[in-house]
């Protein structure tokens, strides 16, 4: 028997769940797709006096679509299911294409969006691109719900502003504007392993110069990073080389990576530059191809 | 509710009931419990592949589950491939491809291409690659498995529609 011996709850529903996380606070563990949190047990570096399953709880699992164009993600929703769903790539290209780049597969078919949001794993996508989108956090707790940004949900190295009695229940992507240009890319020794360094980045055009931007690297620190003094460089500028460049050099300057077998923290902030350069590029050329 | 739960579950069309402690993976729980010791342990933290087997169509790692997660679903595992002495065309392409030598990797590599043949019957060979890409094998080199999966293809994904309607974006 691999993991920690725990008692295991499975609730129906939602409020069943909550009770359970406000009963046991600090030993309670949420279980959602397990593929963080099973081989943690089994490696015993997590040992949860209690589990507390969401995988039978009903309606954490729909994509909904808001009045505004904006998505509504049910926590529990697959990370396959996004990647299945055609009409969500029209209406988020940049979430349809990071998805892809999590794992493999098989880990995607029982993988879920609020797992891998909440497991704050610094080298993951999602966290990187839910900042990115501007994205809210809806947490679930017996007093209620709250509603917390992306940005401010992550505090640090696998530190989230999610309390032990609260459970994300539902993410709010604001609506995709028309004509966004965007990327997202990373590296990573083989297919499907942990980002040393990506980037999930937007610009909105005004013309021929950026109107918006947001980018936000993954891998690169302790938390998803967003690098706005490369976004305000951005701001009324063209997409072209010179631009790219000053962006890179802009990120490679504000990363603070640190060192760890994967790479070292000069590697790290000379990829995070290079990456980002060359997703604008791939942005820039998407709206050539547009136009 | 507790440490131990009555667990049902139907494994390669057979149904079974067993009191199982809540901890135990699947993985272990096929393997110990019972006897289906095809589905192989390598990493049991998620990397390797070998432990792969089909839970309600998909392909799971089931060292990444804990039994009591299964119940009520229908698993398929490499055991439940051939018919009898009859074996089923991925494992006829793999024997005939070379697609295995030591065979430790073999049964996760099975599970998954028969789940990723399903759902993608006419895969091109980059398809291929990407489906495996979550299963290691440290004898064989890749390129038989592919040839392999390749080969098998029109026989376990059936009749799909023609390859053009799928990539001008239809269902």
């Amino acid at each position: 028997m691999k993991p920690a011996p725990f008692t295991y709850y499975c609730p129906d529903t939602l409020d069943e769940a909550v009770r359970l996380l406000h009963e046991h606070g600090d030993d309670g563990k949420i279980l959602a797709g397990g593929q963080s949190l099973m081989p943690l047990m089994s490696l015993r570096l997590a040992r949860p006096a209690v589990i507390v399953d969401m995988n039978r709880v009903p309606g954490l699992d729909r994509i909904a679509v808001n009045g505004d164009g904006g998505l509504s993600i049910g926590a529990m929703t697959r990370q396959r299911a996004i990647e299945r769903d055609a009409a969500l790539a029209e209406r988020n290209p940049l979430l349809a294409a990071a998805v892809p780049l999590i794992g493999h597969f098989q880990i995607r078919n029982r993988g879920t969006v609020g797992g891998s949001l909440v497991h704050a794993d610094p080298a993951s996508e999602l966290p990187a691109v839910s900042v990115t989108l501007g994205a809210d956090f809806v947490l679930a707790s017996a007093a209620g719900e709250r509603v917390v940004s992306a940005e401010d949900f992550y505090l640090g190295y696998m530190a989230t502003a999610c309390e032990a009695n609260e459970v994300l229940t539902e993410v709010r992507v604001p609506a995709w504007k028309a004509g966004r240009l965007w990327a997202i890319d990373e590296v990573a020794r083989r297919k499907g392993d942990f980002a040393m360094a990506g980037v999930a980045l937007w610009v909105d055009m005004d013309g021929g110069a950026c109107a918006d931007a947001r980018i936000t690297l993954f891998g690169v620190g302790g938390k998803p990073v967003r690098v706005e003094k490369a976004e305000q460089h951005l701001k009324g500028a063209a997409l072209d080389d010179a631009t790219l460049k000053e962006v890179e050099r802009i990120v490679f300057e504000e990363l603070e990576p640190d060192s760890d077998i994967h790479a070292s923290a000069l590697y790290r902030k000379e990829v995070g530059g290079v990456l980002t350069r060359r997703a604008l590029g791939a942005a820039a050329a998407r709206g050539t191809e547009a136009a | 509710m507790s440490t131990k739960s009555i667990l049902n579950l139907t494994v390669n069309g057979k149904a079974y009931e067993k009191l199982v402690e809540v901890r135990m993976t699947l993985a272990d729980f096929l393997r110990n419990e019972l006897d289906l010791t095809g589905t192989h342990l390598g990493c049991e933290h998620g990397v390797c592949g070998a432990c792969t087997v089909i839970m309600n169509g998909e392909a799971v790692r089931s060292c990444l589950l804990l039994a009591v997660q299964a119940e009520g679903a229908t698993l398929e595992t490499v055991e439940g491939l051939a018919d009898g002495d009859q074996l089923h065309p991925l494992q006829a392409a793999f024997q005939d491809r070379h697609a295995l030598q030591c065979g430790f990797c073999t049964p996760g590599f099975l599970m998954t291409a028969s789940a990723f043949l399903k759902e993608n019957p006419q895969p091109t060979d980059a398809e291929i690659r990407q489906a495996i890409s979550g299963n290691i094998c440290r004898c064989t080199g890749y390129q038989p498995i592919i040839e392999a999966i390749a080969q098998a293809a029109p026989e376990v994904g059936g009749s799909p529609p023609p390859r053009h309607s799928r990539e001008s974006g239809n269902p």
